[in-house]
């Protein structure tokens, strides 16, 4: 093709035109058939839910669900508080507070729960292994939760302590609309 | 197919020139079908057509399931398939074994593969197709799995489309891509259920191409000698037609299968699955023991070997900085776990092609049999001690035998000789009548 020619044909031209058109088209016409399988407008008008933990006693848990997946509101018990700032910081495989509302910070039991005293925990209930629900109820070597398909164990501030699981428990954008309702999302 | 001389097809009648002239297709089925065939194949070449046999047999049960199944109410459907379609539970039955009927076949198929060392030059494109189409029955049999939508189907989509979220930075959105939403759904029941129509078909088209290479290159045989292919009289001594000769050796070993299968199907149906499944699918309990089935669990045994305490999880989550963690590195041993055994062509050296003929190698291989019977019993069990330690053994010897002990033992065994030709071999068994 390039005999002679240092500058390319109008030949040489008309073929990278074609081909970069056609890829163009190519990619537009696939686009919204890979899109379509994000969620669609109904799954995502779901996003946010109020939730009464008026009933909940202390040392129990409501588990609510919400985006297809279980939240664990949980009220703790002063032992169970205590447990987890007891719990020194080098203990944690997770250093991060994975908290949607306290983005950043260091794992410490306060940067995990929704009120100062460290009462109320409010976590998204799925393994970060692969995404099972954790069993409840001072489960586990570490007194929080223990998730059954891969033996991780997660502490009372549902800290990762031990087994695959990489994170802590995800705490959800969460937040008191007044003292017996939590507004998810 | 070119490859070995063999009479080929000749038109005779008026109708069959004037078709042939037009579309060769009688021709083509009539060369596929009369490929010489060493005469020497032992009963471990069955499973080939065991498979063709079962993967027409689930295309069609399914395709009749697909009449009763209602994506809207999944478990229900399911249930009157069971109760109120006519035959309807024969045909569940029958497609939910024939699943595991597959699965046996193609681990006897490629363990046959492995012994003989089918996948040696030049059948190394034969032996790429073939793991491609046991992804993609791995992929039908996982998306086939969650339709009836009971716990364990539930759990099984959450776990595996989990291994996705895995991946560093573009997990998450990848998995809601998956899904169509934030969890395992019904928008996800939906997708599945389309794509385990879909896969089959492509599996129907990968088959023809494996077909097609090992009817380019001929097929392997007990000996790993080749054909000889001087002269048509020459190809004559080692081979026979695959019609009648081995359609026939190969229909009566189906026959065999399919007794047993038939007894599985009618006295043991629910042997092979797990009871939870018979539970409607529900997000907020996970059972106590999510367990994959049956045809899954060395994998499932890899994939989660691999915890935190491992040193080379430590040591690959220190190279990248940390962005390789327990959870990814688990899933790239899984996927890798089939990928080097798709490598294998390459990483034996052994210029000896049969197992038969390497003693050395031989040992090495029944080990690595065994290690694919003990991942599976390892999948099956709590993960827990000493599960978990044994599950890495059992992983790390997977691995070796591919990477470390395959290469070396190329360079360091000293084989016996194979026989000259395979008519050697055959008339040592088969010694040939004096002629009278």
């Amino acid at each position: 093709m390039s005999h002679a020619e240092e500058k390319g044909t109008r030949r040489d031209f008309l073929y990278v035109a074609t081909a970069s058109t056609g890829a163009v088209a190519v990619g537009a016409a696939v686009w919204p058939l890979i899109d379509q399988m994000n969620a669609s407008a109904a799954v995502e008008a779901l996003s946010s839910k109020e939730v009464d933990i008026s009933a909940i006693d202390r040392g129990t848990q409501l588990t609510v669900k919400w985006q297809g997946k279980p939240i664990f509101i949980r009220r703790r018990t002063e032992e169970e508080i205590a447990m987890g700032r007891e719990t020194a910081l080098t203990d944690l495989p997770d250093p991060t507070s994975q908290n949607k509302n306290k983005w950043a910070l260091d794992a410490s039991d306060a940067n995990r729960t929704l009120d100062e005293a460290g009462e109320w925990l409010v976590m998204v209930g799925v393994c970060t292994h692969l995404g099972c629900i954790p069993l409840g109820d001072g489960l586990g070597d570490f007194g929080g939760w223990f998730c059954p398909c891969h033996g991780s164990h997660y502490d009372t501030a549902g800290r990762i302590r031990k087994g695959p699981a990489p994170l802590n428990l995800l705490v959800p954008v969460n937040a008191f609309l007044s003292d017996t309702v939590v507004k998810l999302g | 197919m070119s490859g070995i001389p063999h009479d080929k097809y000749e038109p005779k009648s008026k109708a069959e020139k004037w078709l042939h002239v037009r579309l060769p297709i009688v021709g083509l089925i009539y060369d596929t079908i009369m490929i010489p065939t060493p005469k020497n194949l032992n009963w471990m070449w069955i499973w080939g057509i065991v498979l063709a046999f079962t993967l027409v047999l689930q295309i069609i049960t399914g395709v009749v399931l697909a009449m009763h199944y209602n994506v809207g109410d999944a478990f229900r459907s399911v249930e009157q398939i069971m109760r109120d379609v006519r035959y309807g539970w024969l045909i569940r039955y029958v497609h939910m074994n024939g699943a595991s009927l597959f699965f046996i076949a193609v681990y006897l198929h490629i363990f046959r593969g492995l012994y003989y060392g089918s996948y040696k030059s030049p059948r190394e494109v034969t032996w790429i197709i073939g793991m491609l189409i046991y992804l993609a029955m791995m992929a039908t049999g996982f998306l086939g799995y969650v339709l009836p939508w009971g716990q364990m189907s539930f759990w099984g989509a959450t776990v595996i489309t989990g291994l996705f979220g895995a991946i560093p930075g573009i997990g998450e959105s990848v998995q809601a891509w998956l899904l169509g939403g934030p969890a395992v759904d019904t928008q996800a029941l939906n997708r599945f259920f389309s794509l385990h129509y879909l896969l089959p078909f492509v599996i129907v088209a990968l088959v023809a191409l494996h077909i097609w290479a090992f009817h380019t290159t001929g097929n392997s045989n007990p000996t790993g000698v080749e054909v000889r292919r001087g002269s048509k009289a020459e190809v004559e001594k080692d081979t026979l037609p695959f019609w009648p000769y081995f359609v026939i050796k190969d229909l009566y070993a189906l026959v065999v299968v399919l007794v047993v299968f038939a007894a599985v199907v009618g006295f043991m149906p629910n042997f092979l699955g797990e009871p939870d499944n018979y539970i409607l699918a529900n997000p907020l309990v996970t059972p106590p023991e999510i367990v994959p089935e049956w045809y899954y669990l060395p994998f499932y045994a890899i994939l989660r070997a691999f915890t935190d305490d491992v040193w080379a999880v430590q040591f690959a989550g220190f190279i990248s900085g940390g962005i390789i963690d327990a959870k990814f590195f688990g899933v790239i041993a899984m996927f890798g776990s089939i990928f080097v055994m798709a490598l294998a062509p390459w990483l034996d050296t052994s210029k000896t092609r049969s197992g038969r003929y390497r003693p050395a190698f031989r040992f090495f291989f029944w080990i690595l049999a065994f290690d694919f019977m003990f991942l599976m019993w390892l999948g099956s069990r709590p993960a827990e001690e000493p599960y978990s330690s044994l599950a890495l053994v059992g992983s790390a010897y997977w691995f070796g035998y591919f990477l470390v002990i395959l290469p070396l033992l190329g360079l360091f065994e000293t084989p016996k000789a194979p026989p000259e030709t395979i008519e050697a071999d055959f008339d040592s068994h088969y010694p040939p009548k004096p002629a009278e």
